[in-house]
């Protein structure tokens, strides 16, 4: 009965060196209040200059979306009261973005679907209000004060959490590979806030929204865009209207509840910051930064089905993230490994410790050098895979080298045709019953059979060979 | 000494016949006899003078001469002022000492001056008679029971009493031209952009820009040579060259068409406008001729200003909200609360009225009525000076509509407060350089003749002030309370 429609504001800290209006720096993590000089204070008499870091990064994701570089874009002041606000006012681009328009394709169970963009302006990012320091105070930490931000505005035209999520992550993967932000969802540099409103089937008119803001993780955004959906729902099944407001998403509890009505919304009286003239762009500076374009994910994802000869399903997996895509990349790099076997390594073991840790790729223990090392022993059948699997786990659990694991402990595969047919017969001789089913057309227990080979000779059969052994020999 | 100027005090300092010490002490002594009759200082920086002007003494004895070496000065109350108070005219900054210096505050160092004090203003700059202190008003030099303009209320005074040989202002509306004219000393207002305004409070960023006062238009020039520049710290500064004013307007005078908007003289005081005759014959002798000029459009200057200028200050002065620095009440509940009672104590009447009213016009549903609207005024009051520049070299008129009023007299009449800055606005919406200069008298108070450039046409100003000031005395005309 209902269709939902689902709009996403997106904001990502870019990754320059100094805020975006003064010379402080914005490096992560730094003792509370150190990263603030007298502009980020907003002590009085203090002026803003705008940093041409942070408009070249946004240049740089407009082109990447295709959008329009507005000239004599503006900055405007959206005036509102908040402790970690130091100016009272925000600066922020209102009327006239950097960025206009631009779309970007997302790929749902093979179907493509353009979501286009209304904007990218650019912003500063407020300080941040601690309030579990002090038992009857709040404390203010200004270093984030004035970091540099895209908002990236989307057109309302996403259906479901799952195109909305899809969505976030294509563009979380872009400002990557653009390198304008570290994209890090837990320090906060990509935050996003969903409109979300529902209509009557088949209808174009929409219906009132409500905004969830500040919403950090993948999962939150679809967890709270589904509550969300289902609460308006319920609301507009029973008859009543949705309430425009601004709502708040509340993890723990895997609810929204709200912040704010329409009726208590601030009037940010928007007007032209005079400190600051409109940002002049010429063309060159365009052309300039445009044959400086990195390769994109959709370019590198042809260019891996191309080169490498690798699945859709497996390209996209590596190339939404360009650390991943990298390091499969050094992997292969003078090497002979064949692609397809590197990418189901890295798909299968590598992501599998990965996600269980919660680690990123520049986290990794395991180096692609090392992973490279590992893997051409298994090429030229040194050792077994399976073998390569508990190196491996050591390699990522315990920070040990491949060549000494190897090297040192002996570490071989058994190869030797004579050697490997003595267990296969002891092992048929001692498992008979199994052999009469297997006989009887049970194929499946074959695997079974390959397992206690593997147990006889500790992992280090040739798996290969052991498979072409025990289908001669359980044949008779 | 404190009769010299600073182009005097300058080769005195120089050739060694006083030393910078003995020239600051002279003039702190100066104030603190006489300017309790005028209340023109918020603080006296002696300690801090002294040892500027023993490090000064110190590099001339070497020999390394700084361009304004030892040169006393006293420094509005808007400008940061490192380590030394910078109250701003407020209570609100009663005792806020920056952790920084203004550009102007910076350059006027390295040019070796000395600032003694930090001169009385009406809070925030907001006001035109220097009644909107928090710090008392400012008594007018030549008759303390008037005003002496206002937003530099103080720089102006101390100026016109010999407290100072040279002093720092702002101008958003005519805060230093109106001043400058009824305490009878020259006060200039460069182009939006000259001069930084990194480190000078803000009151309305898109008006304001600083200036000078001093008695002559030659030391006009001097000082305006060094506070004027590109600033890579505000980007609404200009990169346009900064000329030797004082070589400029020192050179040969030539001829200039001088134009007089027909509007500046409509219904003006009989007066102001025999005297502002006077000076135009004693020109037109002198080799310049005039032309009348129509600027329709000035008279809706006030106006437009009384909504863009608020507007800005309502936005500027949100950071005074008691969280970082400047005034915290005490005993508030919570943090609106905190808001509410810390600026309603650090502010004033007028400061919270232009604070309202600002808010008002920037509202969502009043925006195009008013601050767009104005916005459209200031461009056609700025087209209007750009097709009357294309015909005259300068423009003329009176400063301000009438001489000195009394204290307290204007004070519950905002809006006849407001029309003092009506031949003075306009230039600040247009972004356009202008100065005032002393042409005469009204009884025993002072009147100020203004002259209008185009941007970036400093040096023609000074060269007609200075030309004015070859042919005339009138800014050598001292208050009795100044002594001899």
């Amino acid at each position: 009965m209902w269709e939902s429609v689902i709009g996403l504001e997106i904001h990502v800290q870019l990754n320059t060196k100094s805020k975006i209006f003064s010379p402080a720096s914005t490096n992560f993590g730094a003792p509370q209040n150190t990263q603030a000089c007298a502009i980020d204070l907003g002590m009085p008499g203090v002026l803003p200059v705008l940093n041409e870091e942070a408009v070249i990064m946004a240049i740089k994701f407009g082109i990447a979306v295709g959008s329009e570089i507005l000239d004599n874009s503006i900055f405007a002041r959206k005036n509102y009261f908040y402790p970690d606000l130091p100016k009272g006012y925000q600066i922020s681009q209102y009327e006239i973005p950097i960025v206009s328009g631009g779309a970007m394709e997302i790929i749902i169970n093979g179907k493509s679907k353009i979501i286009n963009l209304t904007r990218a302006h650019l912003e500063e990012d407020a300080g941040k209000s601690i309030h579990d320091l002090y038992p009857n105070e709040s404390a203010i930490d200004l270093n984030r004060a004035g970091t540099p931000l895209i908002e990236i505005v989307s057109e309302p035209e996403m259906e479901n959490a799952e195109e909305a999520v899809q969505y976030l992550k294509n563009i979380h993967s872009l400002v990557q590979y653009l390198g304008i932000s570290d994209g890090n969802m837990q320090e906060g540099s990509f935050r996003c806030d969903a409109n979300i409103s529902l209509k009557k089937k088949g209808s174009t008119k929409l219906g009132t929204r409500a905004e969830i803001k500040n919403i950090n993780s993948f999962k939150y955004v679809e967890s709270a865009i589904n509550h969300e959906i289902e609460r308006q729902a319920v609301i507009l099944d029973r008859g009543d209207s949705v309430v425009q407001e601004t709502r708040l998403y509340d993890p723990s509890k895997d609810e929204t509840r709200s912040m704010r009505s329409k009726v208590e919304a601030n009037d940010y009286r928007y007007f032209p910051d005079p400190d600051l003239l409109p940002v002049s762009i010429s063309q060159e500076l365009i052309e300039e930064i445009k044959s400086n374009m990195p390769e994109l994910p959709s370019a590198k994802k042809t260019r891996f089905i191309n080169q490498y000869g690798l699945s859709e399903y497996d390209t996209i997996i590596l190339v939404s993230d360009r650390e991943l895509s990298e390091y499969f990349e050094n992997i292969l790099k003078d090497s002979d490994l064949n692609p397809k076997m590197t990418a189901n390594w890295i798909i299968t073991e590598v992501l599998a410790l990965a996600k269980k840790n919660y680690l990123s790729v520049k986290d990794y223990p395991v180096s692609s050098e090392d992973l490279k090392y590992l893997l051409s022993n298994v090429a030229n059948e040194t050792i077994s895979s399976k073998q390569a699997k508990d190196v491996f786990e050591r390699m990522w659990d315990n920070k040990e080298n491949p060549r000494d694991i190897i090297e040192n402990e002996g570490m071989k595969q058994i190869s030797d045709v004579g050697e490997l047919n003595k267990i296969v017969d002891n092992i048929i001789k001692n498992n008979y019953k199994s052999v009469e089913e297997y006989q009887s057309g049970k194929d499946k227990l074959l695997g079974f059979f390959v397992g206690q080979v593997m147990k006889e000779t500790q992992g280090q059969g040739n798996p290969k060979i052991i498979n072409q052994l025990l289908k001669e020999k359980l044949k008779k | 000494m404190h009769n010299k100027t600073v182009s005097e005090l300058k080769k005195y300092l120089e050739e060694k016949k006083i030393s910078s010490v003995e020239l600051t002490k002279h003039f702190v002594d100066r104030i603190k006899t006489i300017d309790s009759h005028l209340n023109s200082f918020i603080s006296l920086t002696e300690e801090y003078a002294i040892t500027q002007a023993k490090k000064i003494d110190l590099e001339i004895s070497k020999g390394k001469i700084r361009p304004l070496a030892g040169i006393p000065l006293a420094q509005k109350d808007i400008f940061c002022t490192k380590g030394l108070k910078t109250t701003c005219g407020s209570k609100m900054l009663e005792n806020f000492i920056s952790p920084y210096n203004a550009t102007v505050v910076e350059k006027l160092n390295d040019a070796g001056m000395v600032i003694i004090g930090k001169t009385n203003m009406d809070e925030f700059a907001m006001g035109s008679s220097n009644e909107t202190s928090y710090f008392g008003d400012v008594k007018n030099p030549w008759d303390t029971e008037y005003v002496p303009g206002g937003s530099s209320g103080g720089s102006a005074a101390s100026v016109a009493a010999r407290l100072i040989p040279c002093s720092t202002g702002t101008d958003t509306g005519g805060s230093i031209r109106q001043p400058a004219s009824l305490t009878g000393v020259c006060g200039i207002k460069p182009t939006y952009g000259r001069v930084s305004r990194y480190g000078m409070i803000a009151f309305a960023s898109s008006l304001d820009q600083a200036g000078i006062f001093t008695r002559t238009a030659e030391d006009c020039a001097i000082l305006l040579t060094h506070i004027s520049g590109y600033d890579p710290k505000d980007s609404t500064s200009s990169r346009k060259e900064v000329p030797d004013y004082e070589k400029e307007c020192k050179q040969k005078f030539t001829s200039m068409t001088i134009g007089i908007p027909v509007e500046f003289l409509d219904g003006l005081d009989d007066t102001v406008k025999e005297v502002f005759e006077e000076s135009i014959k004693v020109l037109e002798k002198n080799g310049c001729k005039f032309k009348k000029i129509s600027l329709k459009s000035s008279k809706l200057g006030v106006s437009a200003y009384q909504v863009v200028a608020p507007a800005e200050c309502s936005s500027n002065l949100s950071r005074f909200d008691g969280v970082r620095f400047g005034h915290r009440a005490d005993n508030t509940k919570n943090i609106d609360d905190l808001y509410k009672k810390s600026r309603s104590e650090g502010f004033g009447q007028e400061v919270k009225r232009r604070i309202l009213i600002g808010t008002y016009a920037l509202s969502a549903g009043y925006y195009d009525a008013y601050y767009l609207k104005a916005q459209k005024i200031r461009k056609v009051i700025s087209n209007e000076f750009a097709e009357a520049f294309k015909e005259v070299d300068l423009i003329l008129g009176p400063t301000a509509p009438d001489c000195a009023f009394k204290i307290g007299e204007k004070s519950n009449d905002p809006i006849a407060m407001y029309l003092s800055d009506v031949f003075t606005v306009s230039t600040n919406l247009a972004g356009l350089p202008a100065m005032s200069l002393p042409m005469g008298f009204k009884n025993h108070l002072p009147l100020g003749l203004q002259i209008i450039g185009n941007h970036f046409d400093e040096a023609k100003i000074l060269s007609l002030a200075h030309h004015y000031q070859q042919i005339t005395d009138w800014h050598t005309k001292k208050p009795k309370l100044s002594g001899d």
